[in-house]
Parts: C-alpha cells; sequence; structure tokens
C-alpha cells in the first residue's frame, strides 16, 4: 500500500455471530434429523456421491434415480451428522424430486436456508451444503458420462 | 495437594491476558486450552521488544542489534531447559510440536527397514501416528498400537508385549488432549531401553502444565508446542539427549545449520543448530522463552493442581445431566485438564454449536486422533479444556450451556 492510500481500509465482512440458535434447532430440522426422509438404498440408482466433511464427521451418501426426460424422479440418502447437514440431506430429497437435472445444478445456499427455514451462519455453510455438492458433483459426472 | 487457586488469584491472573479484557460480547467462557492457550502480557511484551528495540537477524551480524538478538534468542533456552529439567544445548526450537515429530520419524526412520517396528498408542494425534505410517510405506518397516483399556488408560501388560527386540522407536504422548488420560512413559521408556529402542515423547499436553523431568521420565526425546503453554503460535521445542541429537542426521539443510560447505560436502553445526536451519522464528523463540518463565514463575505444579481440580469439578457437574457420557479417566484418578464428553443424539458439532453461541468455547470432533475415536465407536466428543484464567464460574457457564442444548434438543 502507498503511503498515502487511505489509512481506514475497508473492514473485512464481520462473520455474524452465529445464526439464531433457537429458529437453527426448532422442530423442523429436529425431525428431519431425528426421522430422515428418503434415508437408505435406492435400488439401481442413475447415479451415486458421496460427500464428507472429516473434520466435523458429516458424510452424506446420495442416490439419485433420473428419468428419461433428464428429471430426477426419486433421491435416497445414506450419511451421519450434525443435524444441520443430515436435516439439510433430507430436505433435499424432497425438494429434488421433479427438477431437471440443469435446474438442480442450480440450486444453492439459499434454497436449503429456505427449506431448513432458517439463516445459515458461516459456521454452518459446509454443514447445510454438503448434501447439495453430493448431488451437484453426481450430476456434473453423470452429464459427462451420459454426454448431456 | 495444594488444590485449586481461590478466585481472587484467577481474576489477578486473568488480568495478565489481554484477550479477555478485548471481548467486547461477554460471555468470554474460554475452555478450549488444550487445543491452543491464550498469552501473557510478558510473552507479547518480549516478543514486541525484539521488533522494537532489536530486530535484525541471529547469529551473524556485528552490530549490537543482530548481537542482542542472538544473546536473547540463544537466552530464550535456558528457561525453556528449566521446566523440564534439560540442558539448553539440548533444546531444538521448531515451529511445534508436529515439526519435532516429523523432524524424528524423518531422521529416525533412514535407519529403518523391514522387520523393524516402531509402537505408538492408539491414543496418539495424528501429528505422531501420520509420519510413522506414512514412512512405514516407505521405508517397509510396520507401526504398532498399544491400545486403551475400558477406563480409558494405556494398556502396559500389552505394551510389554508389544514391544519387542523389532521395537526400534516407541513414541507416545504424554498426556491424552482427546481423553486427559496420563500415560506411564517413565514405564514405557524402560520397556523401550531394555529392548535397545528410541522413547519418544509427544508433550504437547503436558509441558508448561505439569512439572516435567526428562531425566526421570529417562526420554531420548520430548517434543511440544509452545502456543500450548502460554507461548505464541509457530514455536515449539524439540529436546534431545545430547548424545542422541548428535548421532541423529539434520532434517533441514539450509543456512545456520551448517559450518562449512564445498561444491560436494557440507559440515554440520553441532547441536542444537545442526536442526535449525534457515533464519529461526526469532520473536517465537524469545517469546516460548518468556512463556517458560511465566509457568515456571506460576510452578507448574500448582498449574497441574488448578487443571486437574477443575476437570474433576467439570466431570461432577456434567455427571448430573441425565445423558451425558463422559469419555476419560474416572475421576479420582490422575488425568489432565480436559474433560471429553457426548450428550445423547446431539452431534458434537452441534454441541460446540449451541455452546459457541452462549460465549462458551470448546471444541467438537475427533480432536486429531480419529483412530482412537473410531476404537471407542463414535465420531468425536466435546472437549472442555482448563487454564490457570479458568475457575468455577466457567464450569457453570458450562453445565448451563449444556442444560440449553438438551433442552434445544428435547433430551
Amino acid at each position: 500500500m502507498s503511503p498515502r492510500a487511505k489509512k481506514k481500509t475497508a473492514a473485512p465482512p464481520r462473520a455474524t455471530a452465529n445464526t439464531d440458535i433457537e429458529a437453527m434447532y426448532r422442530e423442523n430440522i429436529l425431525d428431519h434429523y431425528r426421522s430422515p426422509r428418503n434415508f437408505g438404498e435406492l435400488p439401481h440408482p442413475s447415479f451415486r456421491q458421496r460427500e464428507a466433511n472429516f473434520s466435523c464427521g458429516d458424510d452424506v451418501d446420495i442416490q439419485v434415480l433420473v428419468d428419461q426426460k433428464q428429471r430426477i424422479s426419486k433421491v435416497m440418502f445414506n450419511g451421519r451428522g450434525c443435524a444441520v447437514s443430515q436435516a439439510a440431506a433430507s430436505l433435499l430429497t424432497e425438494n429434488a424430486v421433479g427438477l431437471t437435472l440443469v435446474e438442480a445444478s442450480r440450486l444453492g445456499l439459499s434454497d436449503i436456508a429456505g427449506w431448513l427455514g432458517v439463516d445459515i451462519g458461516p459456521a454452518r455453510i459446509k454443514c447445510a451444503t454438503l448434501a447439495l455438492k453430493a448431488l451437484q458433483a453426481g450430476i456434473t459426472d453423470y452429464q459427462k458420462n451420459h454426454g448431456l | 495437594m495444594k488444590g485449586m487457586l481461590s478466585k481472587k488469584e484467577v481474576r489477578q491472573l486473568r488480568r495478565e491476558f489481554p484477550m479477555f479484557a478485548a471481548q467486547s460480547r461477554k460471555p468470554f467462557v474460554y475452555l478450549d486450552s488444550a487445543a491452543s492457550s491464550q498469552t501473557p502480557r510478558a510473552v507479547l511484551a518480549a516478543m514486541d521488544g525484539f521488533y522494537k528495540k532489536y530486530r535484525a537477524n541471529v547469529h551473524r551480524g556485528m552490530y549490537p542489534a543482530s548481537l542482542r538478538a542472538t544473546e536473547t534468542y540463544e537466552a530464550a533456552r535456558i528457561p525453556v531447559a528449566k521446566l523440564i529439567g534439560a540442558d539448553p544445548r539440548e533444546i531444538v526450537f521448531t515451529r511445534g510440536a508436529t515439526e519435532s515429530l516429523n523432524l524424528l520419524a524423518y531422521t529416525l526412520s533412514r535407519r529403518l527397514g523391514p522387520g523393524d517396528e516402531v509402537v505408538v498408542s492408539i491414543m496418539e494425534h495424528h501429528s505422531n501416528l501420520v509420519p510413522w505410517q506414512q514412512l512405514a510405506r516407505e521405508r517397509g518397516f510396520a507401526v504398532k498400537f498399544i491400545g486403551v483399556t475400558p477406563d480409558f488408560q494405556l494398556d502396559l501388560a500389552a505394551a510389554a508385549k508389544l514391544i519387542t527386540p523389532a521395537t526400534k522407536v516407541v513414541s507416545v504422548m504424554h498426556v491424552s488432549n482427546a481423553l486427559g488420560t496420563v500415560n506411564p512413559v517413565e514405564k514405557l521408556a524402560a520397556l523401550a531401553h531394555k529392548q535397545g529402542a528410541i522413547m519418544i515423547v509427544d508433550a504437547a499436553q503436558s509441558a508448561g502444565h505439569r512439572p516435567l523431568d526428562v531425566k526421570k521420565m529417562d526420554c531420548d526425546f520430548l517434543a511440544f508446542s509452545g502456543h500450548k503453554m502460554f507461548g505464541p503460535t509457530g514455536s515449539g521445542v524439540l529436546y534431545g539427549k545430547r548424545s542422541r541429537l548428535e548421532e541423529l542426521p539434520p532434517f533441514l539443510y539450509g543456512g545456520d545449520m551448517i559450518l562449512e560447505v564445498t561444491r560436494e560436502n557440507a559440515v554440520w553445526n553441532e547441536v542444537p543448530w545442526k536442526f535449525e536451519a534457515g533464519t529461526p522464528n526469532i520473536a517465537g523463540g524469545i517469546g516460548l522463552g518468556a512463556a517458560a518463565e511465566f509457568a515456571i514463575a506460576l510452578d507448574p505444579a500448582v498449574i497441574h493442581e488448578h487443571e486437574l481440580a477443575l476437570a474433576r469439578i467439570a466431570m461432577a457437574e456434567l455427571s448430573k445431566i441425565p445423558g451425558v457420557k463422559l469419555y476419560g479417566p474416572p475421576a479420582g484418578s490422575e488425568r489432565g485438564g480436559v474433560v471429553s464428553f457426548t450428550l445423547g443424539d446431539i452431534h458434537v458439532h452441534d454441541m460446540a454449536n449451541i455452546l459457541g453461541d452462549q460465549g462458551v468455547c470448546v471444541r467438537g470432533g475427533h480432536h486429531c486422533a480419529m483412530p482412537l475415536m473410531r476404537q471407542l465407536g463414535i465420531n468425536g466428543t466435546t472437549r472442555a479444556s482448563f487454564s490457570i484464567y479458568n475457575d468455577t464460574d466457567d464450569i457453570a457457564a458450562l453445565a448451563a450451556a449444556v442444560r440449553r442444548a438438551k433442552k434445544l434438543f428435547k433430551l
């Protein structure tokens, strides 16, 4: 920095203190954590993809069935981890059905936050997006393998 | 037993740590000292002095600032040596316990090959496991694991069987960062030496936290980090018996570690400088010396008694919460200042997040001991760890925060 540069530099974006903790663990998330939807093994999936955050022990294995019109017709998952990662995976298996692969590959953090019904602070972004990351990595591979 | 420091003494000690005054978000209940301790003014001032008053490189300059930097950096070995009962010439400054342990694994494994064995424990921090594991694949030697008993103690009977004439190195942590277990390193050293093996102690959780005497322990090498004992990050120590350091080849090559270089050859500097290639972390070394002085002035026995007392109270308080499961030696046994626990189906990451939201700073996860977690059948624990700036109010805050997590999870 030149000596003439303004002394006051922009402060880095302040990590918001975490998400509102009460909202984070309200009924919806706990329910999906304790009773995950579409949990288990999908017979003959079109593709499957595993992603893990080893540092916190979150692990998600997504299995996807794609129909002839390249629409997602069924999603199941196996995994373990924190309430946020598992609830997000469970909600993804419900919300991704009916989307085309292109639509699903455009999903982002804000969609997940919407399903979870809570803002996701920086400390939990990796948890919230783990299942989506698996789904989207799987879609990329699937598209490549099928010349899509 | 001298017992715990009084609340007044703790209050006075907290004033030595600017971090506590700097927190705008109250409360700040810092229970993560096993990961990294806070830094007292004396350590900050020592490092500041170097940067502000005599900032120059060491060992070469013929001018006052460089001479003073050299003198102060070298003098920092004296309190560090005193802290563990060593000679200052046996103190090698490193970046931390991880580098010290890598240094040992890389240099010692040059002599190892098929048929040789290195014995570690299942409790080891990854830094004392992965270097051996990876070098074993390169060099063809084997790594053997001493297990833990159901009450979270090192299985000494198994160790006695595992350490054989094939054993060339025994490398075990002194105090477990995940469980608080204190390992019988003196007994292990005797078993190792009986077979002609080298004994390494990872003292990352014990140096500066309890009295240490490398002569009594009779270890050949001992490794620890500065930042877990009031020192700066990026500072650490490798202690080695003088004769052991002399017979060990260098780890890193470069300036400072060398006496004479020709096109084909080089003559190594004497120990400890043989192992300090390049310009060292001068401020870090000076800060580490000040941290050792700080710990000595407090008395490592007093630090230990305080941490132990707090750990026992925390175990008792957490045990009152239905569903809490403690992982570590039972109350009453010798232990370090860490308390590891789980609660029902609350994932450790959720627990740490909820506690953090209430200003209670703990660690949740595998604590860089994944093989141990796997053996225990869990993916991690929540860990509270104590230092001299903690008191029973911090434990009350911890217990309250854990109860809140329990309530949020409707347990």
